[in-house]
């Protein structure tokens, strides 16, 4: 199955910027302030993505009661997401009934190549031309709308390529795992400690390329625990498939884990 | 680079915290807490608010970003200080258990509004 997904969000660019300063005033209790310039303050007091927060605790809750493993994907563009994901359903397809969502601005090459595998892949395109540079909680809702969620175990959700934007998205997923390869930076983690900090494992990718490189593998995975001490790192080629055993144990034991949980609330 | 995604959202938030009975006011200034950690840059912020309030019953209203310091809590032997760079290990026993006690932070705190025919310096 196949579908074919577009959420647009409209955009803006304008002028410039400016910065005001502050001025202090007592409160009445209220909520409503009263200051000396005339103006009334009012206390909001809201987290400013309270909306795609409460969105992300109905997607999880939903996403429990299936008893579905999620997992949030997330990488720089180019680190090799959708090549390890293909690879990764390779080898769990059939023992694991999947399913994907994938991010990309534009274009449905993604969703192409991991329809190949056989699971349920729906594509969200955020434009066709410079969209959103992450994927929200709403869009994830709406896309598995196009899904069977009683026949899934395991929904992989691989965001849009970016280190900086989804790392501030909660979609309702379980566990975010960052993917880095060995052809980028060593100091990527320190560079984006928020990613590093918000994902619970980190797949280092194309170690193949290794002997190919001046890349100091060492000084890579320093730099993630650093950012993120004991963090696990998983050494992998999605190309040759080499160190994908951890990996794959480590995907199972998590669906495993949530289809239990299910059965014990149940 | 979803600092205009997030500019909506504020702007909506703003929008619907004017008292019903207000009467006829301007939103003057938004005041923001945003944590250092929050992947939310102040300027591209500010950028994006601007162009989308322009035409709006917002515009003209400014943002004031208060920036919190990212300040960790270290669960193994509870020291507390204020991280400056991208280290996160205890800096007094080297543990690597952290509870982030602020520093992710991206709330609206409040909105100053003003009569329209007043004039606020």
């Amino acid at each position: 199955m196949f579908l074919d997904t577009f959420f647009r969000i409209q955009k803006y660019y304008h002028h410039d910027g400016s910065r005001h300063s502050h001025s202090h005033s007592d409160s009445n209790g209220s909520g409503i302030t009263t200051k000396k310039s005339g103006a009334r303050e009012i206390k909001v007091v809201r987290r400013v993505l309270d909306i795609n927060e409460k969105m992300a605790d109905q997607n999880r809750t939903l996403f429990t009661a299936k008893g579905i493993f999620v997992l949030n994907v997330m990488s720089s563009p180019g680190s090799g997401k959708t090549t390890t994901l293909e690879k990764t359903l390779s080898q769990i397809a059939s023992e694991i009934n999947s399913a994907v969502i994938v991010g990309d601005i534009c274009t449905t090459n993604d969703a192409d190549r991991l329809a190949v595998s056989g699971v349920p892949v729906v594509q969200i395109n955020t434009d066709e031309f410079g969209g959103d540079c992450h994927l929200a909680a709403h869009v994830i809702e709406k896309a598995v709308g196009g899904l069977d969620l009683d026949d899934i175990d395991l929904l992989i959700v691989e965001n849009v390529g970016n280190l900086v934007c989804p790392a501030e998205f909660d979609i309702g997923e379980d566990a975010r795992v960052v993917v880095l390869s060995v052809t980028e930076g060593e100091d990527k983690p320190a560079k984006y400690p928020l990613m590093f900090r918000e994902c619970e494992v980190a797949l280092l990718n194309k170690v193949d390329l290794l002997p190919y490189l001046d890349y100091d593998k060492q000084k890579a995975i320093d730099f993630i625990h650093q950012v993120h001490p004991g963090m696990p790192v998983f050494e992998i080629s999605a190309k040759t498939e080499e160190g994908f055993k951890p990996w794959i144990d480590w995907l199972r034991g998590k669906v495993k884990d949530k289809a239990e949980g299910k059965e014990h609330s149940a | 680079m979803h600092e205009m995604g997030i500019a909506l959202q504020i702007i909506e938030i703003a929008t619907d915290s004017i008292p019903p009975d207000a009467g006829d006011v301007r939103v003057e200034k938004i005041n923001l807490k945003i944590g250092k950690l929050a992947a939310v840059v102040p300027d591209s912020l500010r950028f994006c608010f601007d162009a989308a309030v322009k035409d709006s019953p917002l515009e003209g209203a400014k943002l004031f970003i208060q920036a919190l310091p990212v300040v960790a809590r270290c669960r193994d032997c509870d020291a507390q200080w204020t991280i400056n760079g991208p280290a996160f290990t205890c800096e007094n026993c080297n543990g690597g258990s952290l509870e982030i006690l602020s520093g992710r932070e991206l709330d609206i705190e409040s909105i100053e509004i003003v009569q329209k025919d007043e004039h606020v310096s």
